[in-house]
């Protein structure tokens, strides 16, 4: 894909257009819009800022902006299942750093890595909010808790890979 | 168990009905706004004064007395909740958010209704896509119910809610990153003065209120001031949601009143420690709070004023128990390697001192410190503090200073054997 050839679905387009409106003001769209470019896409490629900075009519800059501040927007591809292992404190404490070894050494990658097939990506974030589950991953948009490593292996498996 | 929790808000989370509007009104749902409408808006603000109910998210700021800064004219003003739930080790708001939707959501027309808001917010952090989805269909349904929208069950009062969901970033947790965040802006934080209730959200007044705050608002308006004043303390009346986590038997939220004591809570609540485990430390509010020894906790009460007076502060509630098989030097370091990685950098002692405390923790971890950086990790949080337009920086700094005064020994064993103390280190 060139540098200018991204375009989202026209559901996509269309959603986008409606957040505009949503808001009080239209920047708070620029977050929504990033989530459906992700969604369609799997990640936000860099012509894909300057495709909603047409279509939101909001400067480039400042869409790319709020596109580099927020952790959860993805810059570079992902594997199709982002394995996001939590090595904070709680989860660190119950083998949540051991975990993420494990998994990325079973995949053979490195963190923020996507596996050579494309399938897997497995990446150390920060506290997900789940402590009392310790360890626990976020598969995509699933939580996946009170974890070991076989029990991480058998849930991966059951979503493909 | 030997002990009973005081299930105030919780008291219909173990049924799965209670999600829905059907099962929510089944249990007195929405009974409590009909009555606040009834009242005029200075009543509900006068009861929440009176009840000493303080903010849940972490500052402990008294609710009655931040919605009473509002200006007291017609200008438009927001109601924001904050479930961005960020602080490393609390988990309460996701419960309550997946469990009783409605009730968040009574208590914010309640609230919404006092300070004369027509438009509310709950901005929820990017993670929680199940809470999200289930705070937007309850909204869906409170407003086919008429308990949304233009006059509300009669009274003339009109109010919209939306859902607005977070990217990934600690700092949206602090009130005025959050209002960045939902302008659509980096969520970098404000100066203060002027506060939110004076230009807040697009330069309206806005008041910024946790979900548990808001959730509270409703029993408080159930069952009056008084009432709600029988349980915890004269300072910090009613009852909390501790989210406990770490190495105890049973970990878990748990609703207690304020001022239950913390031994209480990890060995009564929560079942102790797994067996043959001894008590090293606690962190009681969330991983900025300063560590307590085993011995201070073990004397200390969950009250804002009493972890005050113990050299540490209750915040959002989160109480991270560590038993004597972790290594502090390592705790420190995962601890300080997050407030590093969520620093928004607009303030220089911030975005540098966390890098540079994290850094050299995580040397002394790798085996290549010197004593003298012990007291360096100690003189650039000191640096650190009270220097910034938002707490994250203070928030790193406390963890620090109180690791490396309090398990100095921990510290200065590793930088002369080059290994921990306890363990052998998992490095991330």
């Amino acid at each position: 894909m060139s540098e200018t050839a991204f375009e989202l679905s026209k559901e996509g387009a269309e959603f986008v257009k409606k957040e505009l409106s949503r808001y009080e003001t239209k920047h708070s769209a620029i977050i929504p819009a990033l989530y459906q470019v992700q969604k369609e896409n799997g990640w936000v490629p860099p012509a894909a800022i300057n495709y909603l900075a047409q279509l939101m009519e909001l400067p480039e800059s400042h869409i790319n902006e709020v596109f580099m501040f927020y952790t959860m927007f993805n810059k570079v591809p992902t594997g199709k299942l982002h394995i996001q292992v939590c090595t904070n404190i709680s989860c660190s404490m119950n083998g949540g750093r051991e975990l993420a070894n494990k998994l990325c050494k079973h995949f053979n990658v490195k963190p923020g890595e996507v596996s050579a097939d494309g399938k897997v990506t497995v990446s150390k974030v920060e506290c997900l909010g789940s402590c009392d589950t310790a360890p626990m991953m976020q598969v995509n948009d699933r939580y996946v808790e009170n974890l070991d490593f076989d029990k991480a292996l058998r849930a991966l498996k059951e979503m493909g890979v | 168990m030997a002990v009973q929790e005081t299930k105030l808000l919780t008291e219909h989370y173990d049924k799965n009905e209670f999600q829905g509007l059907q099962g929510y009104l089944k249990f007195g749902g929405y009974e409590d706004l009909k009555k606040a409408l009834k009242m005029q808006p200075q009543a509900v603000i006068d009861e929440v004064k009176a009840s000493g109910l303080r903010g849940r998210g972490g500052a402990g700021f008294p609710t009655g007395v931040k919605w009473g800064f509002l200006p007291k004219n017609n200008e438009d003003r927001y109601l924001l909740c904050n479930a961005d739930e960020g602080e490393p080790g609390t988990f309460k708001d996701r419960m309550m958010m997946e469990r009783a939707p409605h009730q968040l959501i009574e208590g914010m027309i309640i609230s919404a209704f006092a300070v004369n808001s027509k438009k509310s917010y709950i901005y929820i952090r990017g993670e929680y896509d199940d809470s999200i989805a289930i705070v937007a269909k309850a909204i869906k349904e409170a407003y086919e119910a008429g308990f949304l929208g233009k006059n509300i069950l009669g009274s003339g009062f009109d109010h919209d809610m939306d859902v607005y969901k977070g990217a990934g970033a600690y700092i949206c947790g602090e009130e005025t990153g959050m209002i960045s965040s939902l302008e659509g802006f980096k969520g970098q934080p404000k100066l203060k003065p002027p506060f939110p209730a004076i230009q807040g959200y697009l330069k309206k007044p806005t008041i910024v209120n946790n979900v548990e705050t808001l959730a509270a608002v409703k029993y408080i308006i159930r069952d009056g001031a008084q009432a709600y004043r029988k349980y915890g303390t004269e300072k910090s009346p009613g009852t909390k949601l501790f989210s406990v986590s770490g190495n105890v038997m049973r970990p878990g939220n748990y609703e207690v009143p304020l001022g239950t004591s913390l031994k209480d809570l990890i060995y009564e609540y929560c079942g102790g420690l797994r067996p043959g485990r001894k008590l090293k430390a606690v962190i009681p509010g969330g991983s900025s709070a300063p560590v307590l020894t085993a011995e201070e906790a073990m004397k200390v009460n969950m009250d804002y004023e009493s972890l005050a007076q113990a050299g540490s502060m209750l915040g959002s509630g989160a109480v991270i128990v560590i038993d004597d098989s972790n290594c502090m030097v390592d705790l420190l370091d995962v601890t300080l390697h997050f407030y590093h990685h969520e620093s928004c950098g607009q303030c220089t002692p911030c975005r540098e001192g966390t890098g540079w405390i994290s850094k050299i923790t995580h040397s002394i971890k790798n085996g290549e410190g010197t004593v003298k950086d012990i007291d360096l990790i100690k003189a650039v949080s000191e640096h650190m503090m009270g220097k910034t337009i938002c707490a994250l920086s203070d928030a790193a700094a406390m963890p620090a200073i109180s690791f490396v005064t309090k398990f100095r020994d921990e510290f200065e064993y590793f930088v002369k054997e080059g290994r921990s103390k306890v363990k052998e280190v998992a490095h991330a």
